[in-house]
């Protein structure tokens, strides 16, 4: 079957078995591999893209359900020579220490960073109408990424010191 | 994955949903695929079918459609207003990724956490009846306290669908027919009996089109306690709901449920009628907690529920009618 897709602003058409995941359609078909598949059960975060701007694990979504939607990588957020407010704060904090949930985690903080902007509560708000970012909020709201280095309090220095640079 | 048949349903009389297995977020039904505990031979995707993703105002409550995602329920501003323990109980559950693709109605569905019942190696009765339940002298943390039978003694994960229970909440089942029929949210799931692989009393061709939600009691104080293995993330150990009106200090109604405790949210009317028209006190919290505690787990794993159940009970009174300070994470007032 064939699926319409718009990756990081290009549209692809792409060829597929009805089992292919979104996951393995950015990685395997249009070599996008720096979304990262760690479970492929919807555990770990590894393979967190945006999709029409929300934040989704990719292993868990089939390519047949996604025809005309939006999806962003973290190939779309930046590149070396234009890195996001994100990539350079995880670059210059060492948020990361083999890296391999590093995408994920990028993808995952960007879409926080939105929702928390938008006031969007989480299960550790105080206040279900007024959450502010604190610590404890991005440990809540990154709690899908896992880290197997367990870089967890750099991954939110980085995230802390990125929302200041917005501000 | 087992080969499939890929269809998207146009509407809600669609003649591939009474042959197919249906997909919505995909969340659970797709993992249960990928180690092929689930086969379907025909996937019929209703994401695109229209007039099931909005939330809206049905007399003083809410009619909630089925594709409405865990997200966009637990943020929607009159549910934050009116039924903060709903928001706080889908909150609690899986991560925000998951929560997004989530829906209303497949959260409702979402199978057991038993180990066993992923493991196709082992026994279960849940996924063939008649094959044995593996659990029955193996693992059993996860397993349930109450509604077991011989056969299966799983427990329903859905932190959603115990706060649902707990607020009243009816849902709109559409048939192949074109019939709409509404159920208590409990009343939705089967107990075990020999044929744990039917979980809900859903027929071939059933549709969940929404989730009504009644008016909140006035000025009721509402929480949703989760205990869990580590702070996020995690499937609940034990968790309860409650929605509570006083007057004074009297308690005048208690609405309550209990997850991850039995097949379905678990309540227990005895506990409401010894709560209801009592002064709140720990002398009462302890007297309705012994009642509420079965006296043995059916498996010697969930022995530590018992205790965790009755410590969560009291625990989430104690908040709810104003004896313990409130953490803003547990307990909120609703509005008027
Ligand atoms: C890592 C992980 C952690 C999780 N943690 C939690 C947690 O802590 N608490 C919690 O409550 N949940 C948790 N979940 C489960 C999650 O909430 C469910 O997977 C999700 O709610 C299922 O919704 P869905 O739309 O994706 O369902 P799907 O996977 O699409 O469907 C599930 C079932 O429902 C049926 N179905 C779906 N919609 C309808 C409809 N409208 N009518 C009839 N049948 C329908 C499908 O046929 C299928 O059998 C977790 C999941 C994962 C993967
Ligand atoms: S408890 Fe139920 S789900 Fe678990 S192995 Fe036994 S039959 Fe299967
Ligand atoms: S690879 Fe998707 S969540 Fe782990
Ligand atoms: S940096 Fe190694 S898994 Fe996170």
């Amino acid at each position: 079957m064939k699926t319409t897709l718009t990756v990081n602003g290009t549209q692809h058409e792409v060829g597929h078995d009805p089992r292919r995941t979104l996951l393995d359609t950015l990685r395997d078909d249009l070599g996008l591999t720096g979304t990262k598949k760690g479970c492929d059960h919807g555990q770990c975060g590894a393979c967190t893209v945006l999709l029409n701007g929300e934040r989704v694990n990719s292993c868990l979504c089939l390519t047949a359900m996604h025809d005309g939607d939006e999806i962003t990588t973290i190939e779309g957020i930046g590149a070396p020579e234009r890195l996001s407010a994100l990539q350079r704060a995880f670059v210059e904090r060492d948020g990361f220490q083999c890296g391999y949930c590093t995408p994920g985690q990028i993808m995952s903080a960007t879409a926080m960073l939105k929702e928390i902007a938008e006031g969007s509560p989480s299960y550790v708000s105080d206040d279900l109408d007024a959450p502010k970012l604190s610590d404890g909020e991005m440990a809540e709201r990154m709690s899908g990424n896992l880290c197997r280095c367990s870089a967890y309090p750099l991954i939110r220095e980085a995230i802390a010191m990125a929302a200041e640079v917005k501000e | 994955m087992r080969p499939f048949d890929y269809v998207r349903a146009t509407a809600p009389d669609d003649a591939a949903l009474v042959s197919g297995q249906i997909i919505a977020g995909g969340t659970n039904l797709l993992d249960l695929m990928k180690i092929q505990v689930m086969a379907p031979e025909t996937l019929v995707d209703i994401t695109r079918i229209d007039g099931l993703s909005d939330i809206t105002t049905e007399g003083d409550g809410l009619r909630i459609g089925a594709l409405v995602t865990n997200t966009a329920l637990a943020q929607d501003a009159r549910v934050r207003a009116g039924w903060p323990l709903l928001s706080r109980a889908i909150l609690a559950g899986a991560s925000a990724q998951i929560r997004n693709k989530a829906t209303t109605g497949g959260n409702l569905l979402q199978r057991t956490r038993c180990p066993y019942f992923y493991d196709t190696s082992q026994p279960c009765n849940k996924r063939r009846p008649g094959d044995g339940c593996a659990a029955k002298g193996g693992e059993g943390r996860m397993l349930a306290l109450f509604g077991t039978s011989e056969h299966c003694l799983a427990a329903h994960p859905s932190d959603m669908a115990v706060a649902l229970t707990a607020l009243r909440a009816e849902v709109e089942i559409r048939t192949p027919h074109g019939d709409l029929r509404r159920i208590p949210v409990q009343q939705l799931y089967h107990a075990p009996s020999d044929r744990p692989d039917r979980d809900t009393v859903l027929e071939a061709g059933d549709l969940i089109t929404a989730v009504i939600l009644p008016a909140p009691l006035v000025g009721s104080r509402q929480g949703y306690r989760k205990v869990r293995d580590r702070a996020s993330y995690a499937f609940a150990l034990v968790s309860v709901a409650g929605s509570i009106q006083m007057e004074g200090d009297m308690i005048s109604r208690a609405h309550l449920a209990y997850g991850s405790v039995a097949p379905h949210p678990w309540t227990d009317g005895a506990v409401a009628k010894m709560l209801e028209g009592q002064k709140a006190s720990d002398a009462l919290f302890a007297r309705v907690a012994d009642a509420l505690v079965p006296d043995r787990a059916p498996h010697p794993d969930t022995e530590y529920k018992r205790r965790l159940l009755r410590r969560t009970f009291i625990a989430t009174l104690r908040q709810l009618t104003g004896l313990a300070d409130t953490s803003g994470t547990d307990i909120a007032r609703t509005q008027s």
